[in-house]
């Protein structure tokens, strides 16, 4: 029973005859050594033999956080490894948000801590990058001054390369007031990059995009993630989003985790597999 | 086609002129005709000739100048002490609670109440024009600096934070450049109080400027000087406001209602 950690009672899943599906694959990539995750190019490395993964495991632990009487996270536990894809999902309301700033240090939980790799941490961290729903780029810098807006030491040409990465380069001079909402984002993510995060919070980033725009964004954001491993969680209520781009799919239900299911097919893929489309019907009614 | 074209430009470029113009005509009319009487209101050619004789004499360059100097000498210390005050009370809490309510009581007062006590303290010199000028530009740029700051966008800053921007980046790079186009509103307030501010100032007390000429000129029913004065007064005015516009167009470049082409004139 280790591809899926039930939380809440439910009916079997083995009755469901999606858990044999599941099963197999797990069974196939056993240990999370992703052997049959290969149909990329360049192939991809397991995140300790991979020079540039940056990951880090990130631990929740017993986390609580209420504004007043209302409490909004209750004893919500998680535990992400290195260099991981996870996506949460939940109805609106359910606390995602809540939780990214407080894995950011925004907010302060009433109770719990946050630890990456091991260690607790409190406060604003280098390490933990977060990219909002909205691209909160300063409309008085120029795209690639809002890019480096931390101004480290050799910014531009960082600056420079993550806007290579989001496509994006040419565009470096313009105010981000003519771009458009899809673009902006991208140099949302383009900033996100130059700060080279081991913990990755995507909040809803592609939420206000068009469909196509949106499909643009998952291939470039697999494509970043594949290359840079870090470990990423994305808040989302598209189920079909998750499930297509996560290795672990949480479903967030009144404030702690309901259902943590793994998600193990080969990437990229394909948003007709079947077996990822019963997977979303299964989420879907937990969410 | 192009032809009439361009002559529908050259008609559109030259529509905000149709009303002045024909209102002058209409006066220069009216007084020529004797429909309006000299010492009420002099025709427009006799406010020309009075203009060509007091800048011929240099004496309309310096009362001008002087003029000025007073209105740009009470604005930087009114403006930039507004500015100060509006960024202080505008980034912190404690400065807020010390100084906004008292600013906001002041702010009330009509500050060319205090003439009188202004005279007191200071006597009629330049000081006490100055002093008004100060006072009643400081109160604009308070209130839209404060405002600015006050207004401008959680997210950014929080976008900041997260970003590892610290207290003094955060300020020079999202705080005092979101303010900037509340700061400009205030600026082009405060330049319309200030040449008012100067009017009074120096209708009442003062031996030059605009204001001094004008009052005199009324102790010798020069009514053409009196409105040169007042038009002079009125270019001022303009001027200040354009450049205002300058500085916005080049600091709010950035804004979408300043970018190039858009700027509507």
């Amino acid at each position: 029973m280790r591809g899926i950690r039930r939380i809440t009672p439910a009916p079997s899943l083995v009755e469901t005859g999606l858990w044999h599906s599941i099963m197999l694959k797990r069974l196939s990539s056993a240990d999370r050594i992703p052997v049959a995750k290969t149909s990329i190019g360049r192939g991809l490395p397991s995140t300790d033999g991979n020079v540039r993964a940056k990951g880090k495991e990130l631990a929740l632990d017993h986390l609580h956080l209420s504004f007043g009487e209302r409490a909004v996270l209750r004893d919500l536990n998680l535990t992400v490894p290195a260099g991981q894809f996870v996506a949460i999902v939940g109805r609106s309301g359910v606390g995602k948000s809540s939780l990214m700033r407080l894995i950011v240090g925004l907010d302060k939980p009433t109770s719990g801590t946050v630890s990456i790799d091991g260690n607790p941490v409190r406060g604003l961290q280098k390490s933990v990058k977060l990219l909002f729903q909205d691209a909160r780029l300063l409309p008085w810098q120029t795209v690639l001054s809002n890019v480096g807006i931390a101004r480290t030491p050799g910014w531009r040409e960082a600056a420079m390369t993550a806007l290579r990465d989001v496509g994006l380069a040419e565009r470096h001079g313009e105010w981000p007031a003519v771009l458009s909402g899809g673009q902006r984002q991208r140099v949302a993510l383009a900033r996100v990059l130059v700060g080279e995060p081991n913990v990755l919070l995507l909040d809803e980033p592609f939420g206000a995009l068009d469909a196509l725009t949106r499909a643009d964004m998952h291939v470039l954001l697999e494509k970043l993630w594949l290359r840079e491993r870090f470990t990423t969680i994305l808040i989302t209520h598209d189920v079909a989003e998750a499930v297509a781009l996560a290795d672990r799919v949480v479903v967030m239900r009144d404030g702690r985790v309901a259902f943590d299911v793994d998600v193990s097919a080969d990437r990229p893929r394909q948003r007709t597999d079947r077996d990822l489309a019963a997977l979303q019907e299964r989420i879907l009614r937990e969410v | 086609m192009s032809q009439s074209l361009s002559f529908r430009s050259a008609v559109e470029r030259a529509a905000p002129w149709f009303v002045p113009v024909g209102l002058l005509l209409i006066w220069e009319l009216g007084a020529r005709t004797g429909f309006i009487e000299a010492r009420t209101l002099p025709a427009p050619s006799q406010v020309a000739v009075a203009f060509w004789e007091s800048a011929k004499s240099g004496e309309l360059g310096r009362n001008v100048l002087i003029s000025f100097e007073r209105a740009i000498i009470g604005l930087a210390i009114g403006g930039g002490l507004g500015f100060v005050l509006g960024i202080l009370t505008g980034v912190s809490r404690r400065a807020e609670l010390l100084l906004d309510s008292g600013l906001q009581m002041l702010r009330n007062v009509p500050h060319l109440a205090i003439i009188p006590m202004v005279i007191l303290w200071f006597g009629i010199d330049e000081t006490a024009k100055i002093f008004l000028v100060a006072v009643g530009t400081l109160f604009p740029v308070y209130l839209n600096t404060y405002h600015g700051i006050r207004t401008i966008d959680r997210g950014l800053i929080e976008m900041a934070e997260v970003n590892g921007l610290g207290k003094f980046a955060i300020f020079w790079r999202v705080l005092l450049p979101g303010a900037m186009p509340s700061v400009l509103v205030g600026l082009r307030y405060a330049l319309g109080i200030m040449w008012l501010t100067l009017i009074v100032a120096e209708t009442i007390s003062a031996s030059s400027g605009i204001g001094y000429m004008t009052m005199n000129a009324r102790e010798f029913l020069q009514t053409d000087v009196v409105v040169l004065g007042i038009l002079v007064y009125a270019i001022l005015g303009k001027a200040a406001d354009t450049a205002t516009k300058l500085i916005e167009n080049r600091v709010l470049a950035w804004h979408p209602a300043y970018h190039a082409g858009s700027v509507s004139r």
